[in-house]
């Protein structure tokens, strides 16, 4: 009984401290657990692998430094598929710290694809603000929102835009977030415009997103880290693109402190009712 | 081990955060404050450059005067910081809350009512073996369960007590379950940001992972 004492009145910093070891252990002697593909991750996968040669998909990563190790994997891991596909595509963010992201993803991918030309392959669009006003600008008219690229090229003079106007002409929006503005991008795009919408969230959001799935109102989601990971290995899979996984070497971590929190909570349970009976 | 220096200030800063873990302490105080102050330093110049420039310097310098009547407005929402005038700041406010609400409400009432409205309602396709394969059959129904059971445990206008409670116990348990999927969502969300962390210590600092 002493000893279940002591468990319930652990320092928490030992917790902390096993939760680390948990992470770092997986990392340096990897176990490769596996991970199976979720419906709603094949959905976002095959609709971009059924978009034609030269259409377009927009990325929008509408998200900051505080989600980046979820969502930073999907996005990488979207782009180097559009690239391999030779899809085109437009590349923007809601977020203001998200345009920062967004540049270093880019140059990331472009280590892989150099032959990629902006304004040819891809168009990387400013930060404006207002997130609804811009997704309702976009379809209306993409030229008028955003007249000029990241760059300060104007957008009429870029190749891949003359005949980009709004939605109609995308394939594909995709909204990688860790807050509500995937649904925005329903709201809007999708509601008003008719838009195929996907999103890559994490985890926190995914169990709110699922509804918008069953209505179709989503095309397809990345529910977190394992979302990222699932998509990852479908590109490897499919497309023989060999680079750095970020999202599946993260997974044994994953599931490792998963099954400790899982033993935690079992052991406290136990320790609780225990100490519950003694008193009685 | 990584010979760029920002990759050593940003492992630095980690390590400041994570320090917060044994107990507060000047170095986390300082990484917090650091993040605060380069976020604002960060988002002034971005909106100088990407808002202020292409939508107000550069089309007033095209003579594109009618923009003062948004900007004017715009300014009265420092008003708030002279307590006498601090009114005016309503009229932007109103402005904004007008047409945003104006915007937002039907759009977000089809989107997320009457659309998820539709996709609850069972149609005789989606119970029909022929069609429907018998795992979605299961599932369409106990969504439809679902739905029912938490929205009677949301009315409140009738005791929960016979028929009624027994049907908002139910709901309470649909509650409990979708709790649970959150839960464990969001313990998997921290984990994953945790090892975002570790990654770039192992990986792009030190160098001891692929």
């Amino acid at each position: 009984m002493n000893l279940l004492n002591k468990f319930m009145n652990m320092d928490r910093r030992w917790i902390y401290l096993i939760t680390a070891i948990c992470v770092i252990i997986p990392f340096l002697i990897p176990i490769g657990l596996p991970t199976y593909t979720t419906p709603p991750v094949k959905n976002l996968y095959d609709k971009i692998d059924s978009t034609p040669e030269g259409q377009i998909v927009l990325l929008s990563l509408d998200f900051d430094a505080a989600t980046l190790p979820e969502l930073y994997p999907m996005a990488v891991t979207i782009l180097n598929h559009c690239f391999v596909k030779d899809i085109k595509v437009i590349l923007m963010s809601l977020y203001m710290q998200g345009i920062g992201i967004a540049q270093v993803c880019l140059e990331d991918v472009k280590r892989e694809f150099p032959d990629k030309k902006e304004g040819i392959d891809y168009t990387f669009l400013p930060f404006v603000p207002g997130a609804s006003i811009v997704i309702l600008g976009i379809g209306e008219d993409i030229h008028k929102t955003f007249p000029t690229d990241y760059y300060g090229t104007l957008i009429d003079s870029l190749p891949m835009m003359r005949d980009v106007r709004n939605f109609d002409q995308i394939s594909v929006a995709i909204s990688l977030s860790g807050s509500a503005i995937s649904r925005t991008w329903i709201t809007y795009a999708n509601q008003r415009y008719g838009a195929n919408v996907a999103a890559g969230v994490t985890a926190v959001m995914a169990a709110e997103n699922y509804p918008y799935l069953q209505t179709k109102q989503l095309t397809g989601m990345l529910g977190g880290l394992k979302g990222a990971a699932e998509y990852e290995n479908l590109v490897e899979k499919n497309l023989k693109l060999e680079t750095r996984k970020a999202a599946c070497i993260g997974m044994d971590a994953q599931s490792a402190v998963h099954i400790m929190m899982i033993v935690f909570i079992i052991l406290a349970n136990i320790a609780y009712f225990a100490g519950r009976r003694r008193k009685k | 081990m990584s010979h760029d220096p920002w990759i050593w200030v940003a492992a630095f800063l980690t390590l400041c955060i994570f320090s917060f873990l044994y107990k507060d302490n000047p170095f986390y105080r300082f990484a917090e404050h650091l993040l605060i102050g380069a976020t604002l330093g960060y988002a002034l110049p971005l909106i100088w450059k990407n808002v202020v420039t292409p939508k107000i310097i550069v089309p007033l310098q095209h003579h594109e005067y009618w923009l003062l009547i948004p900007l004017c407005l715009g300014f009265l929402y420092i008003a708030r910081l002279i307590p006498k005038y601090a009114w005016l700041s309503r009229w932007p406010m109103a402005f904004a809350l007008g047409t945003g609400s104006g915007i937002a409400i039907p759009l977000s009432l089809q989107a997320g009512i009457f659309k998820q409205i539709q996709g609850t309602m069972l149609t005789k396709a989606m119970l029909s073996p022929s069609v429907t394969p018998t795992a979605h059959i299961i599932g369409n129904i106990v969504m439809f369960v679902g739905v029912i059971t938490t929205l009677i445990y949301f009315y409140f206008s009738i005791k929960h007590v016979g028929t009624v409670g027994k049907v908002a116990r139910v709901g309470v348990w649909y509650i409990m379950l979708a709790f649970g999927a959150t839960f464990g969502y969001t313990v998997m969300a921290r984990v994953s940001l945790l090892i975002g962390r570790f990654q770039f210590i192992l990986h792009d600092w030190l160098g001891v992972i692929k």
